[in-house]
């Protein structure tokens, strides 16, 4: 149990570890901590603003979906309404030309029928005028006769 | 039969308590003897650790993810002192943080030199051809003292820096007596300045016994659960008793390191705390 040159000597070390210490462990090695507790800090803060922004995108992406269905379900409606408009408009032009050409159809038709009893009437007449010539074995002033002939031809 | 049993028990404990010196040391305070083993030791474990740390800091600068193994540990040991210094220091100083790193990891390891088996490294030295070795500085008084002079000069470098030499004389001699009166604190000037300067100068006396006694007397116990089975040869291993000796030294021995790991680990607590302390009155204004 003495004090010797010992003690010099271990101070010396001391005071050169503590320099060593001072200079190449402990000012690096604080450094970095603090850096990374600072970025994961800010990590984790960027990950929570990430988060909030997600939730939020979330809800954004919701209402745009829900308005986007809520059009399409007006433009669908109103697609079917001009549809059926339209389909209403192409029956009643329809109905309306099958009317007109039916129509037209039994004007031309009467009107060959009433065409076709004109000649009909002026060859029954001109018939019955033969006819009668032959039978009277003389001939016929037709037009002396023209007011008879017509009659009979009416009575056809 | 007896007689040379104490004789070989005195020469045992003598044995480990001898240091391995350049000449016989014959008074108590000697400054042309050096203890090669402590001043070895000492370096070695000095070396061990700025190159252990000095590798954790290089890994950190080089690596700035997170950390892994050995540097995962370091990084816990420096936010433990930084911490510790924190709730303990509030000045702003350089030194204060890493010497207390120094402190708290250099004396662990001192102590922890303790954990060896007792007989292992004296007896791979008396292989050698060295006489004596004693592995744990800190059971060496010149190493402790060392140490707390070494504190102490701090103390009152920084005592001196911060307050001026004025101010430091006015802390030593001015409390814990003062009195307004001019002549009655003229008198109370010496029985201050005793009273002070003694509590000063205790400081490192008692930073350094403190730590030399715990780890000295806990050295003392592994040499004598060590003597258990000193006196007995393999022949001891014959007789029922004898391994009942053995078994009691391994038991006892365990639950001594055990005991001795949390001892080392609160002295050089301690004695880091107290450093830090010191450092911390020295910058503070009364």
């Amino acid at each position: 149990m003495y004090i010797n040159l010992t003690l010099i000597i271990q101070m010396a070390v001391f005071a050169v570890l503590i320099w060593f210490t001072m200079k190449f462990v402990w000012p690096p090695l604080l450094e970095k901590m603090q850096e990374r507790e600072r970025r994961i800090a800010q990590g984790l803060a960027a990950a929570g603003k990430g988060e909030e922004e997600l939730k939020q995108a979330r809800a954004g992406a919701d209402t745009i979906l829900r308005e986007a269905r809520e059009r399409a379900g007006v433009i669908v409606d109103q697609a079917q309404r001009s549809a059926s408009e339209i389909l209403e408009q192409a029956r009643s032009a329809a109905t309306q030309e099958g009317q007109r050409l039916v129509a037209a159809a039994q004007q031309q038709i009467e009107l060959d029928a009433a065409r076709a009893k004109e000649q009909l009437r002026q060859q029954v007449g001109a018939i019955a005028v033969a006819a009668a010539a032959k039978l009277l074995e003389r001939e016929i002033d037709a037009r002396a006769h023209e007011a008879l002939l017509n009659e009979f031809a009416a009575q056809l | 039969m007896a007689a040379s049993q104490s004789s070989r028990i005195g020469e045992y404990i003598t044995h480990h308590l001898t240091f391995l010196t350049n000449k016989p040391q014959t008074s108590i305070i000697d400054f042309s003897v050096v203890n090669y083993d402590t001043v070895f030791f000492s370096v070695l474990l000095a070396v061990l650790f700025a190159a252990s740390f000095y590798w954790a800091a290089r890994r950190a600068v080089a690596n700035p993810g997170a950390p892994r193994g050995f540097q995962s540990f370091v990084e816990m040991i420096v936010e433990f002192i930084d911490n510790q210094v924190k709730d303990m220091f509030h000045g702003t100083s350089q030194l204060v943080a890493p010497l207390a790193l120094t402190i708290f990891c250099w004396v662990f390891l001192f102590n922890a030199m303790d954990l060896l088996p007792i007989d292992l490294l004296p007896d791979i030295a008396g292989g050698l051809g060295l006489a004596h070795l004693k592995v744990v500085p800190s059971t060496d008084l010149s190493s402790v003292f060392g140490l707390s002079l070494t504190v102490f000069l701090l103390t009152i470098f920084y005592s001196v820096k911060v307050k001026g030499p004025l101010g430091f004389l006015g802390e030593l001699t001015l409390r814990p007596f003062s009195s307004k009166n001019v002549f009655v604190q003229a008198l109370f000037v010496p029985i201050n300045f005793v009273l002070e300067s003694v509590t000063f100068c205790a400081r490192p006396i008692s930073l350094a016994l403190r730590l030399f006694g715990n780890i000295f007397a806990g050295e003392m116990v592994f040499a004598l659960l060590a003597l258990l089975t000193l006196l007995h040869s393999f022949a001891g291993l014959e007789t029922m008793s004898g391994w009942a000796m053995m078994l009691m030294q391994a038991v006892l021995t365990f639950l001594w390191e055990v005991f001795h790991l949390l001892i080392i680990t609160i002295q050089a607590f301690v004695f880091m705390v107290l450093t830090v302390v010191y450092l911390s009155m020295a910058h503070e204004h009364h």
